[in-house]
């Protein structure tokens, strides 16, 4: 039984039949930071579905620390591509929400709810709502919001799909500070390959029809990392593979389609 | 230099392309950014609007007076404004307008708070559970095609005479139409929201009381504001029917004695209680749903 978390022979077939992952078997220990890159459609949003437990897997088991997962929880926050944020609740109030539910004293609450907008640089919007921030602002809000539950895994989905080049690389800057303040885990889908190398510790990548690891890569590249790493023969490298394994995958997928 | 290359590249793509025989697209001509009166959601200017909006009040008005000055309308069809104006007073001054109003009113309250401490629950708890939509769809959306006037006779005989049918016939034509919209409002909340309370924590219960009911209240205000003027509307036909106060009684009374300055009176005074209503209800959403884009 092993620390952190623990998908074996994981599979999903939803009830129309649509046969989406089969046999996933995939282990993260506390701490990593995990990127999966796949093609679309190849069931990446499925998966994290599964570990945060919105959906129930239809094959093998989902577990954490050795305990399954049965359902929704604070201990593994999702922040989706639309970054979902309370509309009518200020950007303070929607990093309170997950404190609110538990059992802590309002100074307790406040404290920690300062924190986290220090954190993610949106202290001086506390007071705004949601409508009125940019979508890098709503994607801090939504992490900050997961974080502050203090989860033990983060669970990201393509989280930066919808920024411009210049915004995504500054929240990509941000996460890996995020991540190496908290110590928390993190397990980010992504299809943007770059990204996911220069982000993770390890690159999982996801092959389509039915969704199945294809390849699992450490990325042997220094913790401190700036975006000058991204022009180093080592990043440069990795990424040409991970980007061929991906087209490799995604071709095998769409081989029957006239080109 | 062969003719294919002295094209221009589209003209020229088409000929290699197989398509030498497609004619000119037609062009549209120059055309201002947004032109005319006729272009869609074109702003108007602040001038602009509040002079069609006293218009809007005015030309009727108007048309009024010169009809009913002109003399060549019998005053019993269409009294002056003038009439119009002492019929008011006179039912003012007597005191009988206060306390047709006050019963109108206290019906109305009544009436529609019911219908709303029915259909607020009922319309919740279709667009929350599917079960609930499952179940209570059908049977609504067949009732709410009967018109609660129909009612009235079978209400008179199942309630009497008395206040409970004029309020059952509210209640019946406002339910199910609220019901239904509060529903939709709830509906609209979207599922991502809800996914990604449950992963902050959030029981339940608490989706239903921290996020449903907050992200749903403005939708459901809303589904109030127009079903208050289907309230309104119901009281005074309810009061048409055996009834001893109310502005309906009213009108049923000054038509019986062909006062129609009366009514015109009474009229008016239905159409300022119920804008008062709206503009009531609009201001409470505006400020509740601060936050709706
Ligand atoms: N509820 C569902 N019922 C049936 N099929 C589904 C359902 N949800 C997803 N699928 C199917 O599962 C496959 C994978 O979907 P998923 O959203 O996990 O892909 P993805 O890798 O996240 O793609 P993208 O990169 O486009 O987000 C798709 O073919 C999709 O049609
Ligand atoms: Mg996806």
């Amino acid at each position: 039984m092993s620390a952190g978390l623990e998908l074996a022979g994981v599979g999903k077939t939803f009830p129309g039949g649509a046969r989406v992952l089969e046999g996933i078997d995939l282990s993260v220990a506390p701490g990593e930071f995990v990127c999966v890159a796949g093609a679309s459609g190849s069931g990446k949003s499925t998966l994290l579905n599964l570990v945060a437990g919105l959906l129930e897997p239809t094959g093998g088991t989902v577990t954490w620390d050795g305990r399954p997962v049965t359902g929704p929880g604070p201990d593994r926050g999702l922040v989706c591509q639309t970054g979902e944020l309370f509309p009518w609740r200020t950007v303070a109030a929607n990093v309170a929400f997950g404190l609110e539910l538990l059992r802590i004293s309002r100074a307790e609450r406040a404290r920690r709810v300062r924190w986290y907008l220090e954190e993610v640089g949106l202290t001086a919007y506390a007071d705004a709502l949601p409508g009125s921030l940019s979508g890098g602002q709503r994607q801090r809000v939504a992490i900050a919001r997961a974080l502050a539950c203090e989860p033990h895994v983060l669970l990201l989905d393509e989280p930066f799909g919808a920024l411009d080049v210049q915004t995504k690389e500054d929240m990509q800057i941000f996460l890996r500070q995020v991540w190496r303040d908290t110590g928390t885990t993190v397990v980010m889908v992504t299809h943007d390959v770059e990204e996911a190398v220069f982000l993770a510790g390890r690159v999982v990548v996801l092959a389509s029809d039915p969704g199945r690891v294809a390849a699992d890569l450490p990325v042997d590249l220094p913790a401190e990392r700036d975006l000058a790493v991204r022009r180093t023969p080592e990043f440069l490298a990795l990424r040409t593979e991970v980007e061929d394994l991906v087209r490799l995958h995604h071709t095998a997928h769409t081989a029957r389609r006239p080109g | 230099m062969s003719t294919v290359d002295e094209l221009p590249p589209a003209a020229r793509a088409r000929e290699t392309r197989g398509r030498a025989d497609w004619p000119e697209l037609p062009r549209h001509p120059a055309r201002r950014a947004r032109a005319g009166w006729l272009a869609p959601r074109r702003e108007i200017s602040p001038a602009a609007r509040w002079t069609l909006r006293a218009l809007s009040l005015l030309v009727p008005l108007a048309v009024w007076v010169a009809l009913s000055t002109s003399g060549r309308v019998d005053p019993t069809f269409l009294p002056t404004p003038a009439a119009t104006w002492d019929a008011w007073w006179e039912m003012a001054r007597s005191g009988e307008l206060w306390t047709d109003t006050a019963a109108s009113v206290r019906r109305v309250l009544l009436g529609f708070g019911l219908a709303l401490l029915i259909s607020v629950p009922l319309g919740f708890a279709m667009g929350t559970w599917r079960w609930a939509l499952a179940a209570l769809e059908p049977i609504i959306g067949l009732v709410r095609y009967w018109p609660a006037g129909a009612f009235i006779p079978l209400l008179i005989i199942w309630l009497g005479l008395g206040e409970s049918s004029k309020l059952a016939v509210l209640v019946i034509g406002v339910v199910f139409f609220n019901t239904l919209m509060v529903a939709e409002a709830v509906r609209r909340v979207p599922q991502r929201l809800l996914e990604a309370s449950m992963t902050l924590g959030a029981t339940p219960g608490v989706l239903v009381r921290k996020v449903i009911f907050p992200y749903a209240l403005p939708g459901i205000i809303d589904a109030a504001r127009v079903n208050s003027a289907a309230a309104w509307n119901l009281v005074v036909i309810a009061e048409l029917f055996a009834a001893t106060s109310g502005l309906g009684y009213r009108i049923v009374r000054s038509g019986r004695f062909l006062q129609t300055d009366r009514i015109f009176a009474v009229l008016i005074v239905i159409g300022v209680i119920g804008i008062l209503m709206d503009v009531g209800l609009r201001l409470l959403r505006d400020r509740i749903g601060r936050w709706t884009p």
